[in-house]
């Protein structure tokens, strides 16, 4: 199939007083219409910068230096600013953990929703507008869409909120979808009815979706493909049965016997030791080094190239070097 | 053997004052009954799980049963003596005997004080311990705790996230406690981490003989460190059991609706499992539903449900459950 989204040698620094860090650290990644990626990785692994570099948001003082993303042809990494902004709310739309930080508290719910049909869809004549925002708010699963229109976004609990903002970023009909910790910030039973909602939707719409999240559990629901970060690089990247059964780098190994699991009683929990290197200081290594139970000498001199070990299943790790043999 | 209770908690009630605009004819006062009528017991030795959603009244419960906060009504017997009616000079014996550990290790931790300093800071409240054996005593902490000597002079901000609780713990038992209550103790931390600290905390429970109320809302983990467990819901106690039973047949239908929203780390349990979906969300503590709390969001709701709010009874031995559908 061909690919939506082909993401190649993507660098991207944010360049501090203390020095350069390297906050997404050469990655490669594709995506392919209609496909659910997962990214996964602990606070700090660079997911959300990922994000922002194909939305091509990246904060001040941060840059993408090197790589392309190609999207629909297109290399999102050379664009003006005047062509991405064609692109994104349109073609490529993201909710955040906190829907406050893209809703404006001074505008209805009605009043938002309706400027990003504005600007994408000149020719649309105000009912038409009005007729697609309904239509929107009842498939996410808002009652009352003509009220709802016309509150602000203060008066709306968490969840409504939320379901507000995938309803948003739906509405241009994006080819895909961004979601940044989209559940981190609500309760269980309200993240339950999101990922309902979300799962619906990208079934009914096709639209491709990038999942940013830390909870595997999450991820397990609804995810086809999974990217593992860590220290702004991707250790393990596998469709989504192969990375929980057959886990391939020692990082994953370590999440997965980390989590509990609430219908297993008694699995006792193995915690990863240490903590993630600080990025400010040169990784020569593997960046997980210090605290892999696997670790060889060659390890901590230099970088384990990304193995394809098999068809679609990617490990950066030197266990995978063709000459590698397990000691007995 | 028989167990001992360590903590009796008696129909415990703590409201708030809320202050509101008012009106003509409306008092400008409000009473939001964050924990309303909620009794167990807690066995010396154990860990008691404590769940719900955000503003379900955890905290809230957690610190009145500490007398951090003066409770509104009923009883709190800790060994025996009802403490909940103690003025400060009084409660001094008790404060000794019963810590508390905080979500934000950060926040909780003076950021002018060496770690040292922190934790004699706790000893001269809570210890009658002669000066000179103060510096040993602080280092046979950090080393319970899988820190070193090396630690005892840094300040908080030298400390990762899962170094810091473990900072908090051992400041909570300098002073030699025998019940500690974990207000989300994980939740700030990553999922490689979290284990780490949960494990600290069995193991020191096992040495020292600790008794926990465990407060989170992962209930995974919380299954996974708790011997039994207690749901809340709107201030109220409605289902209390063994963690492995509650996970296993949960009686009331908020714990049901609960436990299969959690998604569970395994593809193919997520691809086949039952997901009950609760809709709505939680209402307002201010104006709480007539009747039993959850009737607005319940499945099984019926015209009782909405009139007479049912109390905590114990269906099966040590099975309690607040529910109609258990009522003869
Ligand atoms: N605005 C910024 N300035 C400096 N460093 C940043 C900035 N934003 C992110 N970083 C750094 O980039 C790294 C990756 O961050 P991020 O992608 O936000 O992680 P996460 O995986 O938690 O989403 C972090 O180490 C962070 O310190
Ligand atoms: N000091 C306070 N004053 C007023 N209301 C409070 C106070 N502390 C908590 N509440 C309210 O009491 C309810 C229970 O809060 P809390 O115990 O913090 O819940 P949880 O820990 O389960 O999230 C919430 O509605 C909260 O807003
Ligand atoms: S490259 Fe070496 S240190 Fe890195 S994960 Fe593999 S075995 Fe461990
Ligand atoms: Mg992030
Ligand atoms: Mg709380």
């Amino acid at each position: 199939m061909s690919k939506l989204l082909e993401v190649n040698n993507l660098s991207t620094s944010f360049f501090t007083k203390f020095g350069e860090v390297k906050a997404v650290n050469n990655i490669s990644f594709d995506l392919e219409p209609g496909q659910v990626l997962a990214i996964v990785g602990e606070s700090g692994s660079g997911k959300s910068v990922t994000s922002m570099s194909v939305m091509r948001l990246v904060a001040k003082g941060g840059k993408i230096v090197n790589g392309s993303i190609m999207f629909d042809g297109k290399d999102l990494a050379k664009l003006s600013e005047k062509e991405m902004s064609k692109i994104r709310g349109k073609e490529i739309s993201m909710i955040f953990q906190d829907p406050m930080t893209c809703l404006n508290p001074v505008f209805t719910i009605g009043n938002q929703m309706e400027e990003s049909l504005k600007l994408h869809f000149k020719g649309m004549t105000a009912s038409e507008r009005h007729t697609k925002m309904l239509d929107m708010m009842e498939k996410v699963g808002l009652s009352n869409p003509e009220e709802r229109l016309k509150q602000y976004p203060h008066e709306l609990s968490g969840g409504m909120r939320q379901r507000i903002m995938i309803a948003m970023s739906l509405l241009c009909g994006p080819k895909l979808l961004i979601a940044d910790e989209p559940t981190t910030a609500l309760d269980v039973t309200i993240q339950a009815q999101i990922m309902d909602l979300m799962r619906d939707l990208s079934e009914e719409l096709n639209t491709a979706i990038i999942l940013i999240t830390h909870d595997l559990g999450v991820v397990a629901s609804i995810a086809d493909r999974v990217n593992v970060m860590y220290c702004g690089e991707i250790v393990e990247s596998a469709p989504v049965k192969d990375l929980y059964y057959k886990p391939l780098h020692p990082y994953t190994w370590g999440l997965l016997k980390a989590l509990p699991r609430l219908d297993m009683k008694e699995n006792e929990l193995q915690p990863i030791p240490g903590s993630t290197p600080d990025l400010l200081l040169e990784q020569k290594g593997c960046p997980f080094f210090d605290r892999c139970d696997h670790a060889m000498e060659c390890c901590r001199d230099g970088k384990p190239p990304i193995y394809e070990v098999e068809k679609g299943h990617f490990a950066k790790c030197w266990r995978y070097h063709p000459e590698f043999k397990e000691e007995q | 053997m028989e167990k001992k209770k360590l903590v009796e908690v008696k129909h415990l009630k703590k409201h708030f004052t809320i202050q509101n605009s008012g009106s003509l004819f409306k008092a400008n006062k409000d009473i939001l009954k964050a924990v309303d009528d909620v009794s167990f017991d807690i066995y010396e030795g154990e860990t008691l799980g404590l769940v719900g959603e955000s503003g379900c009244g955890k905290t809230t419960l957690g610190r009145t049963i500490m007398r951090l906060y003066d409770p509104t009504g009923g009883e709190i017997l800790f060994e025996g003596n009802d403490i909940s009616k103690l003025n400060t000079k009084e409660l001094a014996p008790f404060r000794k005997d019963m810590h508390m550990i905080f979500q934000d290790p950060y926040a909780s931790l003076n950021p002018r004080m060496t770690v040292t300093e922190i934790i004699m800071e706790s000893m001269i409240n809570d210890t009658d311990l002669p000066a000179e054996k103060r510096k040993e005593r602080v280092l046979e902490l950090l080393e319970l705790v899988g820190l070193n000597s090396d630690h005892a002079t840094r300040f908080p901000h030298e400390f990762s996230g899962g170094q810091r609780q473990r900072v908090g713990i051992a400041r909570s038992l300098a002073a030699n406690p025998k019940f500690i209550v974990c207000d989300e103790p994980i939740s700030a931390l990553d999922v490689s981490i979290q284990a780490q600290v949960v494990n600290l905390l069995k193991e020191l429970q096992h040495k020292l003989g600790l008794t926990y109320l465990f407060i989170a809302h992962d209930l995974s983990m919380v299954q996974y460190i708790s011997d039994r467990v207690g749901v809340m819901y709107l201030g109220k106690m409605v289902e209390l059991a063994d963690s492995d039973v509650l996970y296993s047949t949960p009686l009331h239908p908020y714990t049901e609706a609960l436990m299969s929203a959690i998604p569970i780390p395994d593809p193919d349990v997520e691809e086949t499992k039952r997901r009950i979906i609760v809709e709505g969300e939680v209402p307002s503590p201010i104006n709480p539903p007539s009747g039993c709390a959850f009737n607005t969001r319940c499945p099984k709701a019926t015209e009782r449900c909405r009139k007479e709010c049912p109390s905590l009874k114990e269906v099966i031995p040590g099975h309690f459950v607040a529910c109609h559908l258990y009522e003869k």
